[in-house]
């Protein structure tokens, strides 16, 4: 068995900037495993621009952003095992992996968890009809337009306006697919609006939103889709149902933090986030295992990834050096209009805490208030509030002198 | 060539008597209209070992019942099929009819020499299956009943019958039947031509169709769909025992059972179709599924559904298995109307079958050199870590995981493609591999699954078709569109 | 004329109004300098950074993601898309190598290193 200081599960954009900071924090026995034979996880195939305004001042694509932190990567000479797959993480910290080489098995002092998302699955919607081809989700029509070079469909529906989905209707138009609606069965889009400009309307591709696609027809290759709108309840309106010929249909409905070896660690998961409860510097209920990026929570922008999985690798070299064992006294909550707060417990309040959250519906001129049982920590106000939007809200260590029972985020509109 | 005996289906019927040919020395070819095995209703059904407390005593479906359990657990382990005898339990919830109901099943099994079956009240029934309804009042026990995979179990049976010299003939389409000077030509919708002496209809939805053809279609089938939803494996220790309701006339009731790998499956509706082709899913159907699954096991988180499907039983006219030799028409063999108990009847019905053709003149000699065994797809899956490291050592290729939901290794994908009957498109190695089956469904495996398909059967990657025919996953190259 | 936008340079979305009177562009709504610029470009000239591939010949189902260097006329995005379709590459290519010089006034270059 080998020893590591930290082991780091997927070098996508979180395991890759959590090992740069770690290694920068004085711990440079890291280690990365990834499956996939090259650093960069889902990013290198992201081709889109967009990427890094926030974390590096500059906008760049999937995979040059992916390309800075291989670099640092490579310059520190942080160890990476890549084509290796984690099958296990045990709860002291024993990580099992397999490659063609053979099974392999780390002891780990600390293990950070960067497994990333997946897309939800059409299985998972129950959508009625049968199941021919042509249909995918939007990830992987991406993966093999934008990496394998093949083409998926000709006339396309896509279902969902999460920012994969936005983007793969520009990818499939500059294809020359005709992309005939984009269909989000909420009464908003989950996608940021500047994709909606940029791949939709740029594009003439309508978006219907509180419709969804009710039946799929055909055998073999998918022939058309049935839409409808749906009422208030999400129900579909039977007068509304409209038939579209199409051959492709993707899904772009959502992604679930990809927590089987947390779940299996028996690491407890918050049922809102599907990701792992943790206190503010990413580490799990399990003391020594931490996780950031995708698996913890679903970003919208890879800047936020980075920016917590930094938190995540100075948490890890932390724990080696054993700092970060203070009590979990507090616990944080959503109130109001708030989906879900991050962290959910807070453990150390002689720094800056950062609260990441999202709102439940979108909103208009709000206001933030930051309050525990007795008194109000602070208030932040925002123009916009989207659930596509994550929000964040520091609090100082003035503001965390006596706390009294959980902290709570609530969301009132002015 | 001239076969000896020719199979109209690759079905759990006609694989398994493909396999019991295969004893013999005869030269058999099994004729399958889709692109792999299991396409009918082995494809896609309930996949329980039933008791054989259920038919009527007296019937084909009581003898063959009783007779295939055990028959069928011996070729599952020879084949290395999964399966599992769990048990199954008849639920009542409360009325009187439902009391008796199962009073009289139970006096019907005994009766069918059904062993082990008991009568539990409501609370003995929970003990043993702590998740079960509160509302459950009694329970007809069924100890000698399990689970069996239905398409891994053709598969395997077809695989087998190949391994032993039984050829299989894949997309062709049965059109027509002639029978001249006592030898059966058989010609496909694409022109396909074979010949045989002995001519064995086992072909699920289409036997009645196929009986018509040589003018002997005394009975009719009547396509029945049944939707089932199939959970995550996080639900499927929900429940021990296969669960079923008192059964009605549409069939037995909707059922909770888990699967052989772990998963949750319930259902199955029971709806008039127009086509044995019916794959389609309905929203009345999945909440009927939704809601008689949640009157048997109230805490059956649907949150985990990870695919829904319909499945398309193959109901006859006349009450009973059909497993005849035409009275019209020499040679040639009726297997139809196979529907539940069907799957727990394959090796019985495959028996029978046997001694129908041997008293129709067919001569069996057996063979020296038959292996009755197939290598297990789920070894590799089921090594512990030392074995899996020696193992990848020597075969590098089961190293690299290619569906993660499912653990599924490049070396067991190339292993489906290359064993017989190889797989040929995505269904095919899904179904033998799991891959794709799993939470993402195919999200991340499917292009890097393309990939190995093309490559090892030599065609290129447009070509690659989810289940055969017109069912290409891509349209072509970028830039070449 | 006035024109209703989404400001894209941002994830931010702010909604801005461009009113053009005789050529000239008045902006509201912005938050940011470069939110007037954007504004002021979009409703005069419209550019976008178009990210696409091109085919790698000698690797095996292998595209190389590339980007136009420099915003080009939205109107020409897929004047850009029909000269990258009719190119092909050979690997290895590395990161930010011009692979065309000039496509509508920009190069294009490699955005992903294909060893």
């Amino acid at each position: 068995m080998e020893i590591h200081d930290i082991v780091i599960v997927g070098g996508g954009p979180a395991g890759m900037a959590a090992a740069v900071v770690a290694y920068d924090a004085g711990c440079s026995d890291v280690v990365i495993l990834d499956r996939e034979p090259r650093l960069g996880g889902i990013l290198m195939q992201c081709i889109h621009n967009g990427f890094g305004l926030h974390k590096l001042g500059k906008e760049l694509t999937g995979p040059e952003y992916a390309d800075v932190y291989a670099r640092q990567i490579e310059k520190r000479g942080i160890r990476i095992y890549t084509e290796t797959m984690v099958t296990s993480v045990s709860p002291d910290k024993v990580v099992t992996a397999q490659s063609r080489s053979g099974i392999l098995k780390i002891q780990a002092k600390a293990v950070i968890l960067a497994m990333g998302c997946r897309e939800r699955s059409r299985g998972a919607l129950n959508i009625c009809g049968a199941r021919p081809a042509g249909i995918y989700s939007a990830g992987t029509a991406q993966k093999l337009v934008n990496c394998m070079g093949f083409q998926v469909g000709k006339r396309v529906v896509i279902l969902g306006s999460g920012d994969i989905g936005l983007i793969m209707a520009r990818r499939m138009s500059y294809e020359g697919a005709i992309v005939e609606a984009v269909c989000e069965v909420m009464p908003y889009s989950g996608g940021l609006t500047r994709n909606i400009v940029q791949c939709l309307d740029d594009f003439g591709i309508p978006l219907y939103l509180s419709t969804t696609v009710v039946q799929i027809h055909g055998d073999k290759r998918l022939e058309g889709v049935t839409i409808a709108q749906v009422d208030a309840q999400r129900k579909p309106i039977e007068s509304t149902k409209r038939y579209i010929p199409c051959d492709t249909l993707l899904l772009s409905v959502g992604l679930i933090p990809e927590n089987e070896l947390t779940r299996a660690a028996g690491i407890p998961i918050d049922p809102i986030t599907n990701g792992a409860i943790v206190d503010e510097s990413c580490q799990t209920m399990l003391p020594g295992i931490f996780a950031c990026g995708n698996v913890l929570q679903v970003h919208d922008l890879v800047d936020y990834v980075s920016a917590e999985a930094e938190r995540a690798g100075i948490g890890a070299v932390r724990y080696i050096n054993s700092f970060g064992s203070g009590n979990l006294g507090i616990e944080t909550k959503a109130g109001n209009g708030v989906r879900y707060v991050l962290p959910q417990k807070i453990r150390n309040v002689s720094e800056n805490v950062e609260l990441f959250l999202r709102v439940t519906r979108p909103f208009s001129q709000v206001k933030f208030t930051v309050s525990d049982e007795t008194k109000v920590l602070t208030s932040v106000k925002r123009l916009k509030a989207a659930p596509g939007e994550m929000e964040k809200i520091t609090l100082k260590p003035e503001m965390l002198r006596d706390i009294t029972g959980p902290i709570t985020v609530n969301l009132e509109v002015l | 060539m001239i076969y000896d005996v020719l199979i109209i289906g690759a079905g759990v019927t006609g694989g398994m008597l493909a396999r019991e040919l295969s004893k013999y020395e005869l030269n058999v070819c099994i004729l399958e209209k889709e692109n792999d095995v299991a396409m009918g209703a082995s494809r896609a059904n309930s996949g329980i070992i039933h008791g054989g407390y259920d038919p009527v005593p007296g019937t084909l479906k009581a003898k063959l019942n009783t007779e295939g359990v055990e028959l069928l657990f011996a070729a599952a382990a020879e084949l290395n099929v999964p399966h599992r005898r769990n048990g199954s339990m008849v639920c009542a919830f409360g009325t009187e009819e439902e009391h008796a109901l199962l009073e009289s099943l139970f006096q019907r099994g005994l009766e069918n020499k059904t062993p082990g079956l008991q009568l539990l009240s409501g609370d003995e029934a929970r003990k043993l299956e702590p998740n079960l309804s509160p509302l459950v009042s009694k329970v007809l026990y069924v100890p000698n009943a399990g689970i069996v995979g239905p398409y891994e179990l053709t598969i395997a049976a077809v695989g087998n019958a190949m391994d032993n010299g039984v050829s299989l003939m894949r997309n062709f389409e049965v059109i027509r039947i002639s029978h001249e000077d006592g030898i059966f030509t058989v010609i496909s919708s694409s022109g396909g031509q074979v010949q045989g002496t002995y001519l064995v209809n086992c072909a699920g939805g289409y036997a009645d169709r196929i009986a018509q053809m040589v003018g002997d279609g005394f009975y009719s089938i009547t396509p029945r769909a049944g939707e089932y939803m199939l959970l995550d494996k996080a639900e499927g220790e929900r429940v021990r025992h296969t669960l079923f309701q008192c059964p009605t006339k549409e069939g037995k009731g909707i059922l909770v059972t888990p699967t052989t790998h772990g998963n949750l499956l319930v259902g199955p509706t029971a709806t008039r179709v127009d086509t044995p082709e019916s794959r389609d899913t309905t929203p009345e159907g999945l909440a009927q599924v939704e809601s008689l699954a949640a009157k048997s096991v109230p805490s059956v988180n649907f949150r985990q559904v990870i695919t829904s499907f319909t499945g398309v039983r193959a109901t006859g006219s006349t009450g009973d298995f059909v497993l005849e030799a035409s009275k019209t028409v020499p040679g040639f063999i009726h297997a139809g109307a196979i529907e539940s108990p069907g799957l727990t009847c394959c090796v019985s019905i495959a028996k029978y079958l046997l001694e129908i053709l041997a008293d129709a003149g067919l001569v069996l000699n057996g063979k020296k050199n038959w292996n009755g065994t197939r290598a297990d797809f789920y070894a590799f899956a089921n090594m512990n870590d030392t074995e899996k490291d020696a193992f990848i050592r020597h075969n590098p290729d089961y190293g690299k995981i290619v569906c993660r939901c499912e653990m599924v290794s490049e070396g067991e994908i190339l292993a489906a493609i290359r064993t017989n009957p190889p797989a040929l498109d995505m269904d095919a190695v899904k179904r033998r591999t799991r891959s794709g089956m799993g939470r993402c469904q195919g999200g991340f495996c499917g292009p890097y699954v393309m990939e190995l398909i093309s490559r090892e059967l030599g065609i290129p990657m447009e070509n690659v078709t989810k289940s055969g025919g017109k069912s290409e996953m891509l349209v072509g190259r970028i830039g070449e569109v | 004329m006035k024109k209703i936008l989404t400001c894209i340079i941002c994830p931010k979305g702010c909604t801005l109004a461009a009113e053009i009177t005789d050529g000239k562009v008045s902006v509201s709504g912005h938050s940011c300098p470069k939110g007037a610029e954007y504004a002021e470009n979009e409703v005069l000239h419209p550019m976008r950074t178009v990210t696409a591939t091109i085919r790698v010949a000698n690797r095996e189902n292998t595209m190389v993601s590339v980007k136009t260097e420099s915003t080009v006329a939205k109107d020409r995005m897929m004047s850009v898309m029909a000269a990258l379709r009719d190119t092909v590459v050979n690997a290895p290519i590395a990161i930010g190598q011009v692979l065309l010089e000039n496509v509508e006034g920009s190069a294009i270059v490699a955005t992903k290193q294909i060893d």
